[in-house]
């Protein structure tokens, strides 16, 4: 049984707009009025500390922080501290989890799945590490992370979701420990793998909608 | 009493962490009503009340990874023993609690996590009639306090938190305390009740409030001075994006985030008015950090959140802080920061009616702006009679730093720039 899913690309948008799409969004499908979604964004340069989080992993102080425009947001996802920024696609998958599986694990280990067959078409081998939710990727003993995963659930409905570096400034990330991890990041840019949005975008949703079975569907 | 369980969250999730407790023992929820939130596996979760009622216990600290089905707060009262409903799929077979149960409970019974028989297996002994909330246990274990002396009023003659807080407040109880021998207090005169009066202790919170109104009007030399402000140009703003805003972000556009905007903006202009005084210093605020009072509901009191760099964010910005800084005010789910650290306030009496006041200062503040009722007038422009929205602005000030003319130009330039708004993006 396949359901609709809207895909939709915000493009550029700072986080607090964006979350309040978000919210209504996921408002709307515990209402039982809504559509599971798959939102694009870009946010400016925003480091968020997620319910696990700890101020203690965001190295850079407030006039530091405030100097480089990084804004500071303070959010209900799971996981630790993390960044996000121009070059990095942002992806809110809005879901019902009622109509999927009712299954944390599967949710997350589904949206790792769509980002390693997106980064295997452009040629990047991605893999998990058990224990580390994300992707990473690079040789055994010096993996680095490609793409991190904050989600929170309501009613089993998602929101947050993933953050795939495409062509990310990694210099932001050293005013963080990612995810309150001290281990490298990087990005398709620094793989040598494809860099356009466009391009990366239609796949990451190519991959959703046949991993999380919905009926292909429109894009916005 | 009802037994809530950590749920089971999916196939491979054998435990979650409590992160963050919604609900504080002695807090009344509503069923589906977000009780704690966990996280497991990067995803972090609400969960719900499974039923109405009082959370008698928070038995897991935040911080705290237990295993799926451990009992994990107890909630009272309410339609009791009612078959509350799953807030997550019911778990298989529950693994016994990773915690000690708590004593004089019934013990867990597995396969039916969220809905643990009620009451039946305690044993009580030597206790007042009927059985007591661990609440009250716990209230009468920490005062000391005899509770077969105390009548119950609740259903079956129960001891309920309100006999126990009336219990304590009775001048016998304070009596019962060992005295201080050395020390001769004078007794605080407790008024006795008569046939044409009821007395009752204030709560906490309405002792702060006196405490803090009658210090601010000791401290500070309030001023206030008011200017009528067109809004015409705001309101039709307003007007022509409401819908859409309501529908893109879930909540309605009000006058206020335009005037927090614009106060803003007048507090970048006149720094001395985002100020404070200390000793023979001013001390200059380099952040606009703009406190919003909220009146709690029911005449319950009164509380100022902070939007923190309040000049950084535009009109769809401080909406959403104050739709939900003031949710969270009333819903008592702000955090310690976001209620310290204002360097100015603004109080809404408008939405209740009040054409202008005089506002007391929240100290260590020197400003605070009232804003009235937004209503549509008959005024003059050019000799002719035309109608406009009007508003009144009342500027409280502290005139030992600020002069009057300082206070009117501030206040002038809130009202230039509502009536010359001209940004038309929110």
């Amino acid at each position: 049984m396949n359901r609709p899913c809207i895909v939709r690309d915000l493009g550029r948008m700072n986080y607090a707009d964006a979350l309040a799409i978000q919210l209504s969004l996921a408002r709307e499908l515990k209402e039982d009025r809504g559509t599971d979604h798959l939102l694009f964004v870009e946010h400016p340069h925003v480091v968020t500390i997620g319910r696990n989080g700890h101020e203690g992993n965001v190295l850079a102080p407030l006039a530091v922080r405030k100097q480089l425009g990084i804004e500071l947001f303070e959010c209900d996802r799971g996981g630790d501290v993390t960044y996000h920024g121009p070059g990095q696609i942002v992806g809110y998958p809005i879901m019902d989890l009622r109509k999927w599986k009712r299954d944390v694990g599967a949710f997350v280990r589904a949206v790792e799945q769509t980002m390693i067959d997106t980064l295997e078409e452009f040629g990047v081998g991605a893999f998990r590490i058990p224990g580390l939710t994300g992707v990473w990727t690079g040789p055994e003993g010096s993996e680095a992370k490609v793409a991190a995963i904050g989600v929170h659930l309501s009613r089993w409905v998602s929101t947050h979701g993933f953050a795939l570096n495409l062509k990310t400034d990694l210099g932001y990330f050293q005013h963080i420990v990612p995810c309150g991890l001290p281990r490298p990041v990087t990005s398709m840019e620094k793989l040598g793998a494809c860099v356009d949005a466009g391009k990366v975008k239609g796949a990451l949703a190519r991959h959703f909608v046949k991993i999380f079975d919905f009926e292909p569907g429109e894009t916005v | 009493m009802i037994d809530v369980v950590m749920p089971q969250m999916g196939e491979s999730i054998v435990e979650g962490t409590l992160t963050k407790w919604l609900k504080k023992p002695g807090d009344t929820v509503e069923r589906d009503e977000p009780l704690f939130e966990i996280s497991t596996d990067k995803v972090d979760t609400e969960i719900p009340s499974p039923s109405a009622g009082t959370l008698a216990e928070a038995l897991v600290a935040e911080g705290q990874t237990v295993g799926v089905g451990t009992i994990v707060a107890r909630i009272s009262g309410g339609p009791a023993a009612v078959a509350a409903p799953a807030p997550a799929p019911v778990a298989v077979a529950a693994p016994a609690p990773a915690l000690p149960p708590p004593p004089a409970t019934a013990a867990p019974v597995a396969a039916a996590p969220a809905v643990v028989a009620p009451v039946v297996a305690r044993v009580v002994t030597a206790e007042p009639a009927g059985p007591l909330s661990p609440l009250v246990r716990r209230m009468a274990r920490e005062n000391n306090i005899d509770l077969s002396k105390i009548p119950g009023t609740g259903a079956g003659g129960r001891i309920t938190k309100e006999d126990v807080e009336k219990h304590m407040s009775q001048p016998a109880a304070a009596a019962a305390a060992p005295a201080s021998p050395s020390v001769v207090v004078p007794p605080v005169p407790s008024p006795t009740p008569t046939a044409k009066t009821r007395v009752e202790p204030m709560s906490n919170m309405r002792q702060k409030i006196a405490e803090h109104m009658l210090m601010s009007k000791r401290t500070s030399a309030h001023v206030t001075t008011v200017h009528r402000v067109d809004m015409t140009k705001v309101a039709k703003m307003r007007a022509k994006n409401k819908d859409e805003f309501a529908a893109r972000h879930g909540m309605s556009l009000t006058f206020l985030p335009f005037v927090a905007r614009a106060a803003a903006e007048a507090l970048r202009a006149f720094p001395i008015v985002n100020a404070s005084i200390d000793g023979p210093n001013i001390v200059f605020h380099n952040e606009i950090n703009m406190g919003i009072a909220v009146a709690l509901d029911g005449g319950n009191g009164l509380i100022v959140p902070v939007i923190r760099n309040a000049d950084e964010k535009n009109v769809l910005g401080l909406q959403r802080s104050i739709v939900d800084l003031a949710a969270r005010a009333r819903s008592k789910q702000l955090k310690p920061d976001e209620i310290q650290g204002g360097t100015f306030s603004i109080t809404n009496f408008g939405s209740y009616g009040s054409v202008f006041a005089t506002p007391v200062i929240n100290q260590p503040q020197v400003a605070i702006l009232g804003v009235g009722t937004v209503e549509k007038m008959p005024v003059v422009i050019d000799d002719a009679i035309a109608i406009r929205s009007q508003c009144y602005l009342a500027l409280t000030f502290d005139h030992r730093l600020i002069d009057g003319a300082m206070g009117d130009q501030f206040t002038a330039k809130v009202k230039a720039v509502l009536e010359n708004w001209s940004e038309d993006v929110l």
